[in-house]
């Protein structure tokens, strides 16, 4: 049943600086609102219970890719469509490109955030597995000053994240990378377009001498949280890219994860393929 | 455009006409085209983002009306399917798909002109695989896909005559 509109508000400050007033002065009451792709389904099924928002979405501090000799910066209002198309992003990031395109249609790209993907804190979202393989940071700001954490410590629970009443989310940041890395992006729904993930994972590693000198894995859809799976990380560490290791690979994942049965998948079924992308990953690596 | 309760008015363009509405902040875009505006051309199919049965454009970007709150629409330029012809002819979009039988019971179709318009405007010669993305965002409910394809295939090779 729809939401009675009537009783919903959306006021536009004028600048950042007002919005953070605003929600230094009134903590709780107003969240903010910016591209629509989530909160307007919840509104459309009569399941928004909040009724105070924010808009967000014309401003300007929230918007733009800044990049420096160290690291790309993006605004938490930086759409998929803007990821898709910047230059930089597609030769050094390229998970975060693809988890763009993969979200969505166009018409939800074009509206769709990198920041309300974040504090949407879906576990089942594209982007997050990508950014916590990229060991991205963020810039949570309020009208007492900003700080910045890294995106591995936001999300605490399902649905629960580090971010305080007061506080924004205003810019996401990658480190760019120094080393050659492989990078290895699959989500896995229902259908190429549209759809929500049954599994994703998103995982980089430096390969030297056939062995896994470093490596980083995220996977989505398999836990309260995106999940950066570091015990497996640590087991792959320093191993040679053989059928062992693929061995290994997949009991130490299978034992990191849980997965539950829902409407999109069984933990089975989530299980198993999270497994075999893990393994499609390392044999990608080791080609 | 401060909103404290009650509505608020919006002022916009819609088809290069100035317009000013007052609605509710989080109204549909979609309803207040077709509500006020009486541009009933976007139709509301799942009212969820899933179906593209709703497109327009904003700024000249594909988007879903559905999923727009009217407060967003300030200051900005909208284009609905009533905007897409001139006053004398059909674009090659459209007239290919009447050519090609690209339309059915008719309600997915106002988007998915709107989807390939919008695409060849970005890409005016689009390969398979991109008019298939292009169109990935709409759905037929009548499964007629291929002659929605085969109409966006004929446009492209009309349009470069």
């Amino acid at each position: 049943m729809r939401a009675y509109v009537p009783q919903y508000q959306l006021v536009t400050p004028a600048s950042l600086n007002d919005a953070l007033t605003l929600i230094g002065n009134e903590p709780g009451v107003w969240k903010p609102f910016a591209g629509g792709t989530d909160l307007m389904v919840l509104l459309e099924a009569g399941k928004l219970p909040h009724h105070n928002y924010l808009n967000i979405w014309p401003l300007r501090e929230l918007r733009g890719i800044e990049i420096t000799d160290d690291h790309v910066t993006l605004g938490a209002l930086t759409t998929y469509t803007e990821v898709q198309a910047n230059d930089i992003l597609r030769r050094e990031f390229p998970m975060l490109c693809q988890a763009a395109s993969e979200t969505g249609g166009l018409a939800i790209q074009n509206r769709g955030t990198l920041g309300g993907n974040i504090v949407n804190a879906s576990p089942a979202a594209d982007s997050p597995p990508a950014l916590l393989a990229y060991n991205a940071e963020i810039e949570l700001v309020s009208s007492n000053g900003s700080r910045w954490l890294a995106y591995d410590s936001f999300h605490t629970g399902y649905k629960q994240m580090n971010i305080r009443a007061d506080e924004l989310l205003l810019r996401i940041r990658l480190p760019r990378q120094t080393v050659e890395l492989k990078h290895y992006y699959r989500k896995v729904g229902t259908r190429k377009a549209q759809a929500i993930s049954k599994v994703c994972l998103a995982a980089v590693a430096r390969v030297a001498d056939g062995r896994i000198a470093d490596t980083r894995i995220a996977v989505g859809s398999v836990a309260p949280v995106v999940l950066r799976c570091k015990q497996t990380e640590n087991a792959l560490r320093g191993n040679e890219l053989n059928d062992d290791t693929m061995t290994l690979a997949r009991a130490t994942l299978t034992s990191e994860i849980a997965p539950i049965d829902d409407v999109r998948s069984t933990a089975d079924y989530r299980l198993r393929v999270a497994a075999n992308l893990l393994v499609d990953f390392l044999k990608t690596a080791r080609s | 455009m401060e909103s404290t309760s009650g509505k608020i008015e919006i002022r916009c363009t819609v088809n290069d006409e100035p317009q000013s509405v007052n609605a509710y902040p989080l109204e549909r875009l979609l309803d207040v085209l077709r509500e006020q505006l009486h541009l009933t051309g976007a139709k509301e199919g799942c009212g969820e983002g899933e179906c593209g049965a709703c497109s327009v454009f904003i700024n000249g970007e594909v988007v879903n009306s559905c999923l727009v709150p009217i407060a967003q629409i300030e200051g900005a330029s909208i284009r609905t399917i009533e905007g897409i012809a001139s006053p004398d002819q059909l674009h090659a979009v459209q007239q290919a798909f009447i050519d090609c039988g690209g339309a059915q019971c008719g309600i997915c179709t106002p988007g998915m002109v709107m989807a390939a318009v919008n695409l060849l405007q970005r890409n005016p010669h689009p390969s398979e695989a991109d008019i298939r993305t292009g169109l990935a965002g709409n759905l037929c409910r009548c499964t007629g896909y291929m002659k929605i394809f085969e109409s966006v295939v004929r446009a492209c090779q009309n349009s470069h005559k």
